[in-house]
């Protein structure tokens, strides 16, 4: 029977990114020679068991290279080893290069051969630093050894065999006749008692061996192969393997006890071929190999999410109380009577709360504690300050603050974008903090905690702060700002988030890619979120993200203009006003403007922008709604404000196109559809009339 | 057919450990460590009981120790999945009382034939 082993890849892969995601986390916990039992075992577990399951499964590269930082680990472990910085650097790199490897085999991409090698030889540089090379000495004995065995030539006609156990044997589990039923299988064989040993009954324990055996075995099987019969009793037992003269034809029927007649089993050949490939590496070498170079169906990697068995009981009944509210409404509806209307209202509660509860329960299914995202961050502080020569405390809160798995992709390259930032340009250097009567360790805090319906995620340090006149200065440098606006600090902070600014003296390598802060916010603000700043010089920054807690389903306002209905994410409002028309000033170019709180606010009409007929036209009766997207403020009218609900987003891109100024749509209630205002998209459309008039006009030819 | 109890950290190795002896007809009961496989085998007994050794909670040899404290446990085959081949290793297992070893990497193949050893 042979069974194929890479329906087993994918649960491989997954479980051993997240061994090493817990030997990166350990590791980085290690400090230079202190050993903690705990946390170096569990490191060692996680190597192992990837070096173990690659290997089964048929990476052997990645289990070889894995052996090396396994054995790294095991001396550690066991105390024959300090742990010092240099171990630890070389044992992540090996980690990034096994997690590489992984993926490489998952994509079914090519490995970088050179990297392998080159940590591969880190670590055994670091292996034979020590007196330790004794290891690949015992790797190499045990090859030789392995080549005499196999040479070792097998031209007897068979084996004597004298088999006495020890009294204990069969306490071990092993039991003399099956043994001697898988000699059976290797030829013909006959078995001898002798039970001189056998004691007086009254002195006899049942559970002791008091037996002996000698055994003729006629085969043209190696010694090897008899040998391994025994491998797991040698030390519980006497033996003695001889080879047999040839004159097998004469004894044989003298012999007492024929144990086994071996053509009752016919299929012994291929059996003890099977025995034989499992003692020598040699033979299963290639099967190894034809299993890796099987083109491993490239990007069958379905994403795939671990659900608590708790989340998923949870499921099962709600599930099984929907089904008991069905039946109970189906025999209420069997034969209807007006009498049974409380009844029926009664059971169309229970489903709606049942409904409800299922929606809640399942959006949980793909809530994933922040942890995911944060636990990468203790790697990049540790890798980052020792290029920048900082001293960074990082403290890590709320891990267990869970959010949905897709908002947890998007949020982490603005999260890093973040946390490099405040090491680079936030946190000063040892000499400076001390200097400024500080700690000379920083501190880095990133938290994360829910909030309404939303998760907010601070990064907080304690460095310089923002330098404001250094901001204030590249602005006005960039047109940004008029040379004479006088600003507060608020409206400072703010500028860093506008496009095309950057305040670092030299582009380093670490933060500063060309990516700014605008990117930073622009991302947030497709998430339906918002991130601000608040900044004190020479205390420090804190960035405070915020964000819907899911992307399928979000709080919305729903409007009326026209004949339509329109749906404004409520997180985006910020209030509704009734319109003065005194307030309202006309720009040339810039349409209508409106004066709220000394605040002039684009005007932007929706009958407009979406091209509709019918709706109100004079501003005093209708109402402004203000929003905020990318920090700008602007006001729809609409006609009328309707309900509040939540609304399940439905991507128009997946079922029609994309269309600017409409970032999905929703099935209300009544089963019509509303789409969904995208504000950043009206904006831009509010900016660029003309370009988005050409776009579309290429669009539609 | 018998009916086996496996034990290991690891859900790739148990998963195919599970495949492979269910293929051939065999009762699986899976555990995570050896604290579980302990507990499992406090309630019922086994034919085979196949562990692996580095594990969280409770190592596959301390659980052999004290499966062989069970009465129910105290001729049933032990297997130990090891990496290690070297003597040492083997010897410990068999101090604890293990039947027999299968080292790692092994393929369903080779699972399967020591198993047929034990199950005789």
């Amino acid at each position: 029977m042979s069974i194929d082993v890479s329906q087993f890849h994918s649960i491989f892969f997954e479980e051993s990114f997240e061994g090493l995601d817990t030997m990166e986390s350990g590791l980085l916990s290690m400090s230079e020679g202190e050993t903690d039992a705990d946390t170096i075992n569990t490191i060692f577990r996680a190597a192992h068991s990837i070096k173990g399951g690659a290997g089964t499964f048929g990476f052997s590269n990645i289990s070889e290279f894995t052996h090396g930082l396994e054995t790294l680990l095991d001396q550690i472990r066991n105390g024959e080893r300090d742990t010092t910085n240099e171990a630890v650097e070389v044992m992540l790199s090996a980690v990034d290069t096994l997690r590489e490897m992984m993926s490489a085999v998952q994509d079914a991409a090519d490995i970088d051969e050179e990297k392998v090698a080159h940590v591969s030889s880190e670590l055994t540089r670091l292996l034979q630093s020590d007196e330790e090379a004794a290891e690949a000495q015992t790797i190499s004995d045990e090859t030789s050894s392995n080549e005499t065995t196999l040479a070792t030539e097998h031209q007897q006609a068979g084996w004597k065999i004298d088999f006495k156990p020890l009294p204990h044997l069969l306490q071990t589990g092993n039991e003399p006749s099956r043994m001697f039923n898988e000699l059976a299988e290797l030829g013909k064989l006959d078995v001898e008692l002798d039970d001189a040993a056998l004691p007086h009954f009254s002195d006899l324990d049942p559970e002791a061996c008091y037996l002996s055996w000698q055994l003729r075995l006629e085969t043209d099987a190696s010694i090897e192969a008899v040998q391994e019969v025994f491998e797991w009793v040698e030390d519980d037992c006497e033996l003695s393997i001889s080879p047999l003269v040839d004159e097998q034809h004469q004894d044989t029927t003298q012999l007492e006890k024929p144990f086994q007649d071996t053509d009752a089993s016919p299929s012994t050949a291929p059996i003890a071929e099977q025995a034989v490939s499992t003692q020598s590496p040699e033979s299963t070498a290639p099967k190894v190999d034809s299993v890796k170079k099987k083109p491993s169906t490239p990007s069958t990697e379905m994403a795939s999410i671990r659900v608590g068995t708790e989340k998923v009981d949870s499921l099962v009944n709600l599930v099984g109380e929907l089904v008991i509210t069905q039946s109970m409404l189906g025999q209420i509806g069997e034969n209807f009577d007006i009498k049974m209307l409380p009844q029926l209202i009664d059971g169309l509660e229970q489903l709606e709360r049942n409904t409800r509860e299922l929606q809640e329960n399942i959006m949980r299914i793909r809530m994933l504690p922040i942890s995911f995202v944060f636990n990468r961050f203790p790697r990049l502080v540790h890798d980052m300050t020792s290029k920048l020569g900082k001293k960074v405390n990082l403290v890590l809160s709320g891990e267990q603050t869970e959010l949905d798995k897709t908002v947890m992709e998007k949020i982490g390259d603005p999260l890093v974008h973040l946390v490099r930032n405040s090491l680079d340009h936030g946190l000063e250097i040892p000499e400076k903090r001390l200097a400024a009567n500080k700690n000379e360790v920083g501190e880095l805090h990133l938290t994360a905690y829910h909030q309404g319906g939303n998760i907010v995620i601070e990064i907080s340090d304690d460095g310089a702060g923002l330098n404001e006149e250094k901001i204030l200065q590249k602005a006005i440098e960039k047109g940004l700002v008029e040379a004479d606006e006088n600003l507060s600090p608020e409206k400072i902070h703010e500028l860093i988030f506008l496009p095309g600014f950057s305040t670092a003296d030299a582009v380093s390598d670490l933060s500063g890619r060309g990516v700014g802060m605008d990117v930073v916010r622009k991302n947030i603000n497709s998430l339906g979120g918002n991130v601000e700043v608040i900044s004190e010089p020479g205390v420090g920054s804190t960035f405070t993200i915020r964000l819907p807690l899911t992307l399928a389903i979000m709080d919305g306002q729903i409007i009326q203009v026209a004949e339509q209905r329109f749906i404004i994410p409520l997180i985006s409002i910020i209030e509704s006003v009734e319109i003065e028309p005194k307030k309202v000033k006309r720009v040339t170019g810039k349409g209508e403007l409106y004066n709220i709180r000394d605040e002039y606010v684009p005007l932007i009409r929706l009958t407009n922008v979406f091209n509709l007929d019918g709706g109100v036209e004079t501003l005093e009766d209708g109402l402004l709604v203000i929003v905020e997207a990318e920090d700008r403020k602007v006001g729809l009218f609409v006609d009328e404000l309707l309900s509040q609900q939540q609304v399940v987003i439905k991507s128009l891109e997946t079922n029609f196109r994309k269309v600017t100024g409409v970032a999905g749509a929703t099935i209300l209630g009544d089963g019509t559809v509303a789409m969904i205002l995208d504000i950043s998209g009206l904006l831009t459309m509010h900016r660029e009339p003309a370009k988005q008039l050409n776009s579309s006009v290429i669009k539609v030819a | 057919m018998a009916n086996i109890l496996a034990v290991d950290d690891s859900a790739s190795m148990r998963q195919m450990v599970e495949f492979t002896l269910k293929g051939a007809g065999h009762t699986v009961t899976s555990a995570n460590d050896g604290q579980q496989a302990l507990d499992i085998a406090k309630t019922k007994s086994f034919d085979l009981v196949i562990t692996d050794v580095n594990m969280p909670n409770k190592d596959g040899l301390s659980l052999t120790r004290d499966l062989r404290q069970l009465s129910a446990f105290k001729f049933t085959p032990i297997l130990v999945l090891t990496t290690e081949a070297g003597p040492e290793k083997k010897q410990e297992g068999r101090a604890a009382g293990a039947t027999g070893w299968l080292i790692k990497p092994f393929n369903p193949d080779q699972l399967l034939a020591t198993v047929k050893k034990v199950l005789g």
